[in-house]
């Protein structure tokens, strides 16, 4: 008799999600997928909107990053509206973007980790699930959560001065920005008072990566080994080769870093990248052409970020990096577990950009907006805190949006999330009939790590209790499991 | 005194209404004081385990799971509040109510540019997938609610009035400035 199990919905990764696991009489794993069950139609019914609606409207995708929808939609429309593809703008407007970037990719990153996954290291996998999450880190370890509410306040503070609001903005309008940095705003966070300053937020993301190689150090095998599979990697790099967040070149390296998208300009995207739809899943597969639908998958993301990109261009974050390196001799690292080291490398860097941003008097400009040649079509790439993310519009001769094009993040990482869940589930499962919290935890802790917005991804977002069902040969079923 | 127990879902939102309530910051450590958090997307509890006093909804209903998921809260909560203009009104999801939705499939799967690979013209339509309702319903349309809170979010501090609110059973004022979308 074979067996189907369907976990559904997946907790604390942020969105919906649903997985399915099939098993054969001798308890052999057959098949697994993540199926993302919401879908929204952006794409369609955007149509018709004036276009500079675009950035306002898109962020409505996710109410986690929405500065990373803003902002790609906002660069899509720079290209409309004549500013230039990315390096067009003053640069009053290009830092006050990246200012936000930053803020988001910091308020992200400590969200994901304080609130997501400590819970996880602090009380293990199979902990008390009552006990594992924020509450209970706030009621057993009150200093790091603490530690971290301020850090995600302050990001959200550096969104609020930039973007006019800490959730769904309005800063980035196309061509450029709506406002400047007031001295008291820019004071405010550079001399804020203890905690609430850049100085603390960069003292504090390296505190937070230390607590996390003390982890790693003492749980090697589990950071090391847990749903490690080799990929491709993908990401933006500035042209230089170095990290960059807000804007760059289109770079993607194999397993062995070789070099398979060799820094090309974003605009012609649709060159190089298709996906691919499948029935079971609203969320579609993303490739490059070259290789194909089964070959062409890769990662995105902060381990993909660091996989790419040559160096990171702010002191103690490439610091980091160098160590980071070398625990792979500088061969692309396929660890997925190492997504957390990653991303608090990526949390550093974030801060040391937000602090040195701070200091710059470019941010007081009163230069906001670049005005050019109207063209009919543009694209806007960005990396999002989850990963590369496309946004694509055309337009008509009534300024209405004719076409949208959206790739998100998280889309981009279907297929290592599917693998994941296929590792995690062929390790647990094989042989094994009784399906534990502890193995039901270990196939969301898997995806979790890639730090799924499933809110994007489907342009959708709703919170995951589990579900298992057991479905025999002929799909009855046969079991059914709450937790 | 007992705690009040407080449960919260997103439907079809962004999670920018629940990315409000962690807004409210530092007085995250006191509202855990207040009140105990039972299912809820910020941690770990996914079945009710008991009966809750505040439900929080977030997002209107696009699927059937929607549906299920917020009978289940009327069932189990005694207050329902709908939480931002998702919630209240459909919010953005709903810009598709006036297009039929097989549109809006042939757009994301058939037509758009990236997906010219697709040329068995698949669609997602597998059993596992909820179906999609014919358009996107705000939650009163679909259970009683109790009280409404507007924005797109709502702001952080209006969030924490109407907990501390309903916890103290003071009335809480609504001024004329938020009453908005955005
Ligand atoms: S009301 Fe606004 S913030 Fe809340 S879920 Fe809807 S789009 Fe997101």
């Amino acid at each position: 008799m074979s067996r189907k199990i369907t976990i559904e919905p997946v907790t604390r990764v942020e969105g919906h999600g649903k997985v399915t696991i099939h098993i054969d009489h001798e308890g052999k794993v057959t098949q697994t997928r993540l199926h993302i069950v919401e879908f929204r139609g952006f794409e369609r019914f955007v149509q018709g909107r004036p276009y500079w609606e675009a950035p306002v409207l898109v962020q409505r995708l996710c109410g986690i990053c929405p500065v990373s929808h803003h902002l790609a939609a906002a660069k899509a429309l720079d290209v409309i509206v004549g500013a230039g593809t990315g390096d067009g703008l003053t640069p009053t407007g290009e830092k006050m973007r990246r200012l936000m970037h930053y803020g988001q990719f910091f308020q992200s990153h400590v969200l994901h980790f304080f609130h997501l996954v400590s819970p996880d290291l602090l009380f293990g996998v199979d902990g008390d699930p009552a006990i594992r999450n924020i509450i209970g880190v706030a009621m057993k370890h009150k200093d790091l959560a603490v530690q971290g509410v301020m850090m995600r306040k302050f990001g959200q503070e550096v969104i609020k001065v930039t973007a006019g609001k800490k959730i769904h903005g309005t800063g980035a309008i196309p061509g450029g920005i709506n406002k400047n940095l007031s001295i008291e705003e820019r004071d405010f966070l550079l001399k804020g008072d203890d905690p609430l300053n850049a100085e603390k937020m960069v003292e504090w993301a390296q505190g937070a990566l230390d607590f996390f190689k003390g982890y790693h150090k003492a749980n090697k095998d589990f950071i090391d080994n847990f749903s490690r599979f080799p990929s491709s990697s993908m990401s933006l790099v500035r042209e230089d080769g170095a990290l960059d967040i807000y804007h760059g070149l289109l770079r993607a390296v194999d397993a062995d870093g070789k070099k398979i998208l060799n820094d090309i300009d974003c605009q012609d995207y649709l060159k190089y990248v298709g996906e691919e739809v499948k029935n079971w899943s609203y969320m579609k597969f993303p490739y490059l052409l070259a290789l194909g639908e089964t070959n062409g998958w890769y990662r995105v993301g902060p381990l993909a970020r660091l996989n790419t990109c040559d160096f990171i261009p702010s002191p103690l974050a490439q610091k980091e990096f160098e160590i980071f390196k070398a625990y792979t001799n500088g061969k692309p690292n396929d660890m997925c577990m190492h997504y957390h080291w990653a991303r608090l490398i990526e949390t550093l860097h974030a801060a040391e950009m937000i602090r040195e941003l701070l200091n710059d008097s470019d941010l007081q400009g009163d230069d906001l907006v670049t005005k050019g040649t109207k063209q009919k079509e543009g694209v806007g790439l960005l990396e999002a805190p989850r990963g590369t993310l496309f946004h694509h519009y055309r337009i008509n001769d009534d300024d209405q949006i004719e076409m949208a094009n959206l790739i998100v993040s998280t889309t981009n990482n279907n297929i290592p999330m599917n693998n994941a869940v296929n590792y995690v589930a062929t390790r647990e499962m094989t042989g094994n009939h009784e399906i534990t919290e502890g193995m039901m935890n270990a196939v969301e802790v898997a995806i979790r790590a890639y730090d799924p917005c499933l809110s994007c991804a489907t342009h959708a977002m709703g919170k995951m209790p589990l579900e298992i069902k057991l479905y025999d040969e002929n799909d009855n079923l046969i079991s059914k499991k709450f937790k | 005194m007992s705690k009040l127990v407080v449960a919260t879902t997103s439907l079809a939102g962004c999670f920018g209404c629940h990315m409000s309530l962690l807004d409210i910051d530092e007085r995250i450590l006191d509202l855990i004081e207040l009140v105990e958090f039972n299912k809820s997307p910020i941690n770990d509890i996914k079945t009710f385990t008991k009966q809750c006093d505040i439900g929080l909804i977030e997002g209107g209903c696009c699927n059937s799971e929607n549906i299920h998921v917020l009978k289940d809260f009327r069932k189990n909560c005694k207050i329902l509040v709908s939480l931002g203009e998702c919630a209240i009104m459909g919010g953005l999801p709903a810009l598709r109510n006036g297009i039929p939705i097989e549109e809006c499939l042939a757009e994301a799967y058939l037509d758009g540019p990236t997906v010219k690979g697709n040329i068995h013209k698949i669609l997602p339509n597998d059993k596992e997938l909820p179906m999609l309702l014919d358009k996107v319903y705000p939650c009163h349309e679909v259970v009683k609610i109790d009280y409404y809170l507007p924005g797109c979010p709502p702001r952080a501090d209006l969030i924490w009035d109407v907990l501390v609110a309903l916890v103290t059973g003071d009335e809480m004022k609504l001024p004329y400035e938020v009453v908005k979308f955005d």
